[in-house]
């Protein structure tokens, strides 16, 4: 296991775990997202490739209403 | 045609509108319609992981191929983080550069920090972002950051979300008068008359959220500020006609009087 932070939270993954196969644990499929890993956006093109580490920041957002 | 250009595109409307504050998705696309806005401002904010993914969302009440999606960095109180939300946004977005930048100073006044903003804005532009820039109404630091490349200069006429109207118009004229680039008047905007005030100083825009969706009917008020930004652009363009302190002119003729 790893644990890496999410949106400030603390969370557990299974070691290897892919920034692909986050998102559907997550239950995030389909939603229009961006993600920051330690300060630098993972494209979306590089989800599948992208292997999360103990450690890691993340943050995940979606964009809503505001002026 | 009397069109308002933003970093090369062209709008037919002038009013920018706000996302915020709507009680549903519903109201927002209905006063967003009746506003007749075609850019809208939009904020980037942490998922509610857990959340139902099928649960609707902006994107689907206000179509991105139909409106000009404009990210903002609301709530961030360091150039960083402006930065870094930008970012995620223009990700977010496939690539769409046109932004609002803001940083706050304090959270009571909602006040820009410009010192943050200008270190903001010259990274995103260093990073190919189209920068549409909220400051405070001062006419160097405004013509500073048309000079570093900022497409918009966006000077609040009174405090974010405040509806006190455009407090200093002298101001405001000044930047019109020393700017090239699109002036639009960003927050403070609280009813027609004051969005009518902004056209007339010869503002190329107005963005407003709590004016709209803090009314007591937000989708009536929506059609009122098309109006009101419509009949100031109108009125602008026109020429007022000079104000003649203390002296009086007949509208009709002075002959002709009878008894006379």
């Amino acid at each position: 296991m790893i644990e890496l932070s999410i949106n400030g939270a603390p969370k557990q993954l299974h070691a290897s775990t892919t920034v692909a196969e986050l998102i559907i644990e997550l239950d995030l499929t389909g939603k229009r997202i961006a993600i920051e890993r330690n300060g630098e956006i993972v494209p979306r093109s590089l989800f599948a490739d992208t292997t999360l580490s103990s450690g890691d920041s993340l943050e995940i957002v979606v964009a809503v209403g505001g002026g | 045609m009397d069109k308002l250009i933003i970093a090369g595109k062209s709008y037919n409307s002038r009013l920018l509108v706000g996302t915020g504050k709507y009680k549903d998705f519903d109201e927002t696309r209905l006063a967003v319609e009746a506003s007749g806005a075609e850019i809208v401002t939009v904020a980037i904010r942490r998922t509610n992981i857990g959340q139902d993914a099928t649960q609707p969302s902006l994107l689907d009440a206000l179509p991105p191929s139909r409106y000009t999606y404009l990210p903002n960095t609301a709530g961030c109180y360091t150039a960083d983080d402006a930065v870094r939300t930008l970012r995620l946004a223009r990700e977010l977005l496939d690539g769409h550069n046109l932004v609002k930048l803001e940083v706050l100073g304090d959270p009571k006044s909602l006040y820009p920090n410009v010192v943050e903003t200008i270190k903001a804005a010259e990274i995103l532009i260093r990073e190919d972002f189209k920068v549409m820039v909220y400051t405070s109404d001062d006419p160097i630091i405004a013509k500073q950051f048309e000079a570093m490349g900022c497409v918009a200069v966006m000077p609040l006429a009174s405090l974010i979300g405040s509806g006190m109207g455009i407090l200093n118009p002298w101001n405001l004229q000044i930047i019109i008068n020393e700017l090239q680039v699109p002036v639009i008047v960003d927050a403070g905007v609280g009813t027609a008359s004051d969005a009518a005030i902004a056209m007339e100083l010869g503002c190329a825009g107005v963005l407003m959220n709590t004016a709209i969706a803090g009314a007591q009917h937000p989708v009536l008020m929506a059609g009122a500020m098309k109006k009101a930004v419509q009949a100031g652009r109108e009125a602008y363009l026109a020429g007022r006609m000079p104000k003649k302190i203390y002296t009086a002119s007949p509208s009709s003729p002075t002959t002709g009087v009878i008894g006379s």
